[in-house]
């Protein structure tokens, strides 16, 4: 996927006066919000399963060589293919391989995110081999050539308007605002696709070492048509989705779903095991899994490691007051809301997403919703650090913070200075004792005014009372 | 190296372990999937599988009827099309195709799926009640795509066959399979989606309804 992480600034300029956009997210953000709070009701120990989700991933990460070997071993002896792709480029490279010698022509896609990394459809239709999408959402993006916004509701920002005269204009048909009547035409324009396919893609929600599966968990179906009807099958996924085993599992589904769409489970839970066996009468007759590294690896053993716990649930996101305004485009890569401002700068280098780690007041909804505990602001705070000390703020912010530290330093001069300041600041608040603006903080002033300081600095305050 | 020892060799590396390759952890690692602790979970408030399974189906939009026993389960069918003004004709996995479906007038073809047909009668391995789940497997007379393909799916259910939650499903797959077949299959409910303005709809690539006879009695249980 094209990244824009580094015009993050201009690019939520661009998406708060996109009269479009604000509409539609405030029509449909906070729906995720309250059926996830309806369905958490059912889980009366929320708190404990949490806890043990966490350490599902833990024990998953910490040992996470042993636990791919185990799943490679026991997935080959299921007559499971299985690649490692260092890089998102890999990725592309070996899925085209299978392809081409397979002399496969069409291929259907059902959600994959790590696909969206490697810019998979572009690079397959670079060499005349038809990729199509079928999520629903996903199915709408590329008929109108957008990146998904949403990790598990791509098409999130657009309204129905827009999708009703999308499918008009591509599909030749009149054109009808009626979401049921669309998903039926959906329906109807995929399922020959489904039935003439040579390749079905998938991602892999988790893969488990136990049996050397990958499991996927669906909605729509698509997923299932795409794993069944063509003669080849290949999930791609990161090599940080393995599960230790089949009960592991079904602890962390229960929080996936719940957190993700509200559901206490989706529609559908597929567990794939190797190509068809003997007198099947259907099922993949190669199976194939694309274990992509793609900068994962790097952040194991660092503060960042927590980060790979993601099961990809997108609730960070559905709580973040930014990503509630900005929408997910914004972030410029793969991943929005708190999950993406940290695994964008760790996947694509801090220096091409810098102003990411700073889109967060740091509320720390995130990190209450997260079902895998991940200390969202925490990371975003290490991050910040990091770009400070590698000199990648820009220059007046590193002044600053210097001329602080040089005051801080020198508690006489910042006496001074703090008491000079607060009554320059209170002769400026006027009348109305309000600030309407701060040189140097535009930002901040922008949106309000700021209390004008009407008496003396605390440490005066203080010596008064204690003289 | 190949890609996948580089890999392997990050990984050790960032995690601190000695060496290229896992000495003792790998052990400890197979020790743990051999063990496979079951994680804590929601309280049950429920005793009677069934009414569970019924309740929780019915909530994802699911229908469940219940019938005494197996022979029964054709005039279910029958009556649950007829019902529904919905073909009497379909196709039905191959191991279930010495029910006497001809008798009630329906013309069930024992094959896999093909994109034509309109109904998909299936049986189902197991059912989970905490969540009105089916649990399929694929097989020889299992074929996965019957309750994907048409647009009605039939799952038939032996009532003894309702176990309280997913970790009891593999236990069951463990003691009465060994491992896995190709497709586990959990189903719970009609496909939709929720893809235009978190609107859910009903029938999305999937079946646009599940209908579940339930057959058997309880009391042995």
């Amino acid at each position: 996927m094209q990244l824009t992480s580094f015009s993050f600034k201009s690019n939520v300029r661009r998406k708060l006066i996109d009269p479009l956009l604000q509409r539609n997210m405030k029509r449909f953000g906070g729906r995720f919000v309250e059926a996830r709070a309806a369905v958490m009701t059912e889980v009366d120990n929320l708190e404990t399963i949490r806890v043990a989700a966490a350490a599902i991933r833990d024990r998953s990460l910490a040992n996470l060589d042993s636990y791919l070997l185990t799943f490679e071993e026991r997935a080959r002896a299921r007559g499971t293919e299985v690649h490692w792709a260092e890089t998102a480029q890999d990725v592309n490279r070996i899925l085209i391989e299978i392809a081409q010698a397979n002399g496969v022509k069409k291929i259907v896609k059902s959600k994959s995110m790590v696909s969206e990394e490697s810019g998979l459809n572009d690079a397959v239709e670079a060499v005349g081999i038809q990729a199509v999408e079928t999520d629903l959402g996903e199915y709408i993006l590329q008929l109108a050539h957008e990146p998904p916004s949403h990790i598990i509701a791509p098409a999130i920002h657009k309204s129905v308007e827009e999708v009703a005269e999308l499918f008009s204009e591509k599909h030749h048909t009149p054109r009808s605002t009626d979401i049921p009547a669309l998903c039926r035409e959906a329906r109807e324009q995929l399922r020959p696709h489904f039935l003439s396919a040579d390749m079905g893609i998938s991602g892999g929600n988790f893969l488990i070492a136990e049996t050397g599966s990958v499991v996927i968990v669906t909605n729509e179906g698509n997923g299932r048509m795409v794993t069944t009807l063509p003669k080849i099958h290949v999930a791609i996924t990161g090599i940080e989705k393995v599960l230790p085993t089949l009960n592991d599992f079904s602890t962390i589904v229960r929080l996936l779903t719940r957190s993700a769409t509200g559901q206490s489970i989706t529609n559908y839970v597929s567990m794939l095991t190797g190509p068809r066996q003997e007198g099947d009468l259907d099922g993949p007759e190669q199976s194939h899994i694309i274990l992509v590294d793609s900068g994962r690896s790097r952040l194991l053993g660092t503060e960042m490691q927590k980060a790979l716990r993601c099961i990809r649930c997108g609730a960070c996101m559905n709580h973040c007051p930014v990503y509630q305004n900005i929408g997910g485009h914004a972030y410029g890569w793969v991943y929005p809301g708190p999950i993406g401002a940290i695994l964008t700068p760790s996947y694509v280098g801090l220096e091409n997403a810098l102003d990411l780690p700073q889109a967060s007041t740091l509320c720390g909804a995130c990190q209450v919703v997260c079902p895998v505990k991940i200390p969202l602001p925490e990371l975003m705070r290490v991050l910040r650090e990091k770009s400070f000390e590698q000199g990648l703020r820009p220059w007046y912010e590193r002044l600053s913070v210097r001329m602080w530290r040089g005051l801080a330093n020198h508690p006489r001069l910042y006496a001074l200075f703090t008491q000079l300041g607060v009554r320059v600041l209170r002769v400026l608040g006027g009348k109305k004792k309000l600030l309407h603006r701060l040189p140097g903080l535009d930002g901040w002033t922008e949106g309000r005014d700021m209390p004008a300081p009407q008496g003396r600095t605390f440490r005066e305050l203080y010596r008064k009372k204690h003289s | 190296m190949s890609a996948r020892d580089n890999i392997l060799a990050r990984v050790r590396r960032g995690l601190g372990l000695p060496g290229d390759t896992p000495g003792a952890e790998r052990g400890q690692a197979q020790e743990y999937i051999q063990s496979a602790p079951r994680g804590p979970r929601p309280t049950y408030h429920w005793s009677d599988q069934a009414a569970r399974f019924q309740e929780r189906s019915e909530k994802l939009g699911t229908t469940v009827d219940r019938v005494s026993s197996l022979s029964e389960v054709p005039e279910a069918v029958a009556r649950y099309l007829r019902e529904k003004a919905l073909p009497q004709k379909g196709v039905v996995w191959p191991g279930l195709d010495t029910l006497a479906w001809d008798r009630e007038g329906l013309s069930l073809a024992a094959r896999g799926a093909q994109a034509d047909d309109l109904v998909g009668v299936t049986g189902a391995f197991c059912a989970i009640a905490e969540t009105g789940t089916l649990m399929l497997l694929s097989g020889k007379d299992t074929p996965a795509a019957v309750s994907l393909l048409p647009e009605t799916h039939i799952a038939l259910l032996d009532l003894q066959r309702i176990v309280p939650g997913m970790e009891e499903a593999w236990a069951l797959l463990k003691a009465e399979r060994g491992a896995p077949p190709r497709a586990v299959n959990f189903v719970s409910g009609p496909s939709r989606t929720a893809d235009i303005e978190q609107t859910i709809v009903i029938g999305a690539h999937g079946p646009y309804r599940v209908h579940v006879v339930l057959y058997g009695s309880a009391d042995v249980q």
